[in-house]
């Protein structure tokens, strides 16, 4: 499983990579999209829609369900992944580079889990 | 002749007919030139025998209850009777109107109230509408009601509806058309709603809880006096999803555990065809507190005379044409005189066992996530399996179809991983019980003797596996005749 350590990870399966200290690039893990299997259908979030930690702030279909995607941070949107409503099987090729939305002015944080740590989640879930 | 099998749009020839019209014995006249058609119509032309064959071969190719058995978990695909068909098809119904007067149509607002009553005592209500269309329009209609009864108190602060982890997708969905936040429950590690988190949740802005039971694994709630006083106390009301009212007719009633508002689905637990073979219905009932705000009209007796009742100023208003899909009422009706009282309460005890049966002989193979004994249908999972053997819940579905039986429905619930939900319903003997028990037993040991073989199964169908991608991505629609 891959899982790059230069990003953050949240346990519902996002990972989250700083630009700088207060912008951020969200997306979901190798683990999530190979259990959702082919990613058929993705729903984002307008620019500028303020989003909370916790809050769903996207849903990604595929053949067997619709899921969630939840946001390990709090800021406002400010921008989407237009590429990924045509093409939103780039999210099974390459899901660490299938951006889902950058977030900026990140007000606040969830305990977010490093590669490490986030293997081991993993691990134990398995 | 694979020929019958095609589209009939490429079996057209110029000219072919299935009868000639007769010669226009009336005069001519021309439409104005903006409302002429400027090219022919695409239609496909073709002679009345090669129509029968095409329909004939592709009813042939198509999998239903008449013709195999369909254990389709949360559906209720139980065998039709055919005497429903034989009263429903009668011409006292079929050749009324519904704009006609209503003192010539005594018979129909007879059924309609007679079905209503049955509805009523089956399920511990005091009131009820049959015109919703289906189950989500039945929970879009409930949840309204709920929201009116809220209007009605001058409670605007009620905005949220709680809906368990395991809860149908419907809920959640139908909720958030009605106008309401959504908010989730979880469930325990036995499957049940989780009180405590419960009396967290349920607060001053709880307009409701919606749930099923038995719930979507197949579980009766046991809780469920206890769930309805915790959502009761904190101002809220009880939304009985009846998807699954096939496990308990004539053993519990809803209105008796707590509930305020169900809605039950004809097209399951009644009997009534599924759908291509619908329409559906979904009547909802609720307790008298609550019969102010359903649907206008209500059938109402008045003088020992039966009528409707239009003047109902605080009803949540029409929601659907006239008043709902009126055969399919007549067909549950002659469900319903035909089983009687004991018969529904045989049905349902049937339905449980056979599940019983079932989940038994299956459960040392495919794992049981979640304990029994279990209600009307009950849910395996091929997650061991397919770690041992990649053999997935799909492949496993996919090689049923070999052995002539309908898939079970996968990868529902949610909380199941690799699901398998199971629901064989009351009329299957035990002799089909075997048959398909064989079957899946067949299919575990081919997983771990020859996984690739079901990786490519079916391969006894005409149409192999669908490519379901495919088809999510780039959907054709439509015929192009271009």
């Amino acid at each position: 499983m891959n899982i790059p350590n230069d990003y953050f990870y949240s346990k519902s399966h996002e990972w989250i990579k700083f630009l700088d200290d207060t912008t951020a690039l969200i997306g979901i893990t190798d683990f999530a999209q190979s259990e959702l299997g082919d990613i058929v259908f993705v729903n984002l979030p307008e620019v500028e829609d303020t989003i909370e930690v916790e809050d769903s702030f996207a849903d990604v279909e595929s053949v067997k369900a619709v899921s969630d995607i939840y946001s390990p941070v709090a800021g406002t949107v400010s921008k989407i992944n237009e590429e990924l409503f045509d093409s939103p099987e780039l999210i099974n090729e390459s899901p660490y580079d299938a951006w889902l939305i950058e977030v900026s002015d990140i007000t606040e944080k969830d305990d977010l889990l490093t590669a490490e740590e986030y293997e081991a989640f993993l691990s134990e879930e398995a | 002749m694979r020929r019958n099998a095609d589209l009939i749009f490429t079996m057209s020839k110029p000219g072919r007919r299935c009868a000639d019209l007769p010669p226009m014995d009336v005069p001519e006249t021309t439409l104005s030139d903006r409302f002429q058609r400027k090219e022919a119509l695409p239609l496909p032309e073709i002679a009345e025998v090669d129509l029968l064959r095409h329909y004939m071969e592709l009813s042939r190719r198509a999998n239903g209850v008449d013709n195999l058995f369909y254990p389709l978990g949360s559906c209720t695909m139980k065998y039709n009777p055919r005497i429903n068909e034989d009263l429903a098809a009668l011409p006292g119904f079929t050749d009324i109107h519904p704009l006609q007067p209503e003192h010539t149509v005594k018979g129909a607002l007879e059924v309609l109230h007679l079905l209503e009553t049955y509805l009523c005592e089956v399920t511990g209500m005091d009131k009820i509408t049959l015109q919703p269309a289906a189950g989500a329009h039945g929970e879009w209609t409930g949840l309204n009601l709920i929201k009116a009864y809220h209007a009605h108190n001058q409670d605007f602060a009620r905005t949220k509806i709680l809906v368990p982890d395991s809860a149908h997708g419907t809920n959640p969905a139908s909720a958030a058309m009605a106008g309401f936040d959504i908010v989730s429950v979880p469930s325990n590690p036995d499957g049940s709603v989780d009180t405590n988190a419960l009396r967290e949740l349920a607060d001053e802005q709880t307009a409701g809880l919606m749930l099923t039971n038995p719930n979507t694994l197949g579980l009766f709630e046991k809780n469920i006096v206890e769930l309805a006083e915790i959502v009761h106390e904190a101002g809220g009301l009880l939304y009985y999803d009846g998807a699954n009212f096939n496990a308990i007719m004539g053993l519990v009633r809803p209105g008796d555990m707590g509930f305020d508002i169900i809605h039950l689905n004809l097209h399951k637990t009644f009997s009534t065809p599924h759908g291509g073979g619908g329409p559906g219905s979904g009547p909802v009932g609720c307790k008298e507190f609550l019969a102010a705000f359903l649907p206008a009209p209500v059938v109402t007796e008045k003088d020992g005379d039966i009528v409707f009742d239009d003047d109902r100023p605080e009803s949540i208003g029409k929601v659907k044409a006239f008043y709902g899909n009126f055969l399919v009422c007549v067909k549950a009706l002659s469900y319903i005189l035909n089983l009687g009282g004991d018969g529904l309460k045989n049905a349902s005890e049937m339905a449980v066992l056979n599940a019983n049966y079932m989940m038994e002989k299956l459960k040392s193979m495919y794992t049981l996530p979640y304990a029994g004994p279990c209600m009307h249908e009950f849910v395996l999972s091929a997650e061991q399996l397919k770690k041992e053997t990649t053999v997935s819940a799909l492949d496993v579905a996919k090689g049923l179809l070999d052995y002539g039986i309908h898939p079970p429905t996968i990868y529902f619930p949610l909380i199941v991983h690799e699901a398998l939900m199971i629901e064989p319903t009351e009329t299957e003997s035990k002799e089909t019980l075997d048959e398909a028990i064989a079957a899946l037993s067949e299919i575990y040991q081919t997983a771990k003797e020859n996984p690739a073989f079901l990786h490519e199964a079916p391969i006894s169908t005409v149409i192999r596996r669908v490519d379901e991608v495919g088809a999510a991505r780039n959907p054709v629609l439509k015929y192009d005749h271009r």
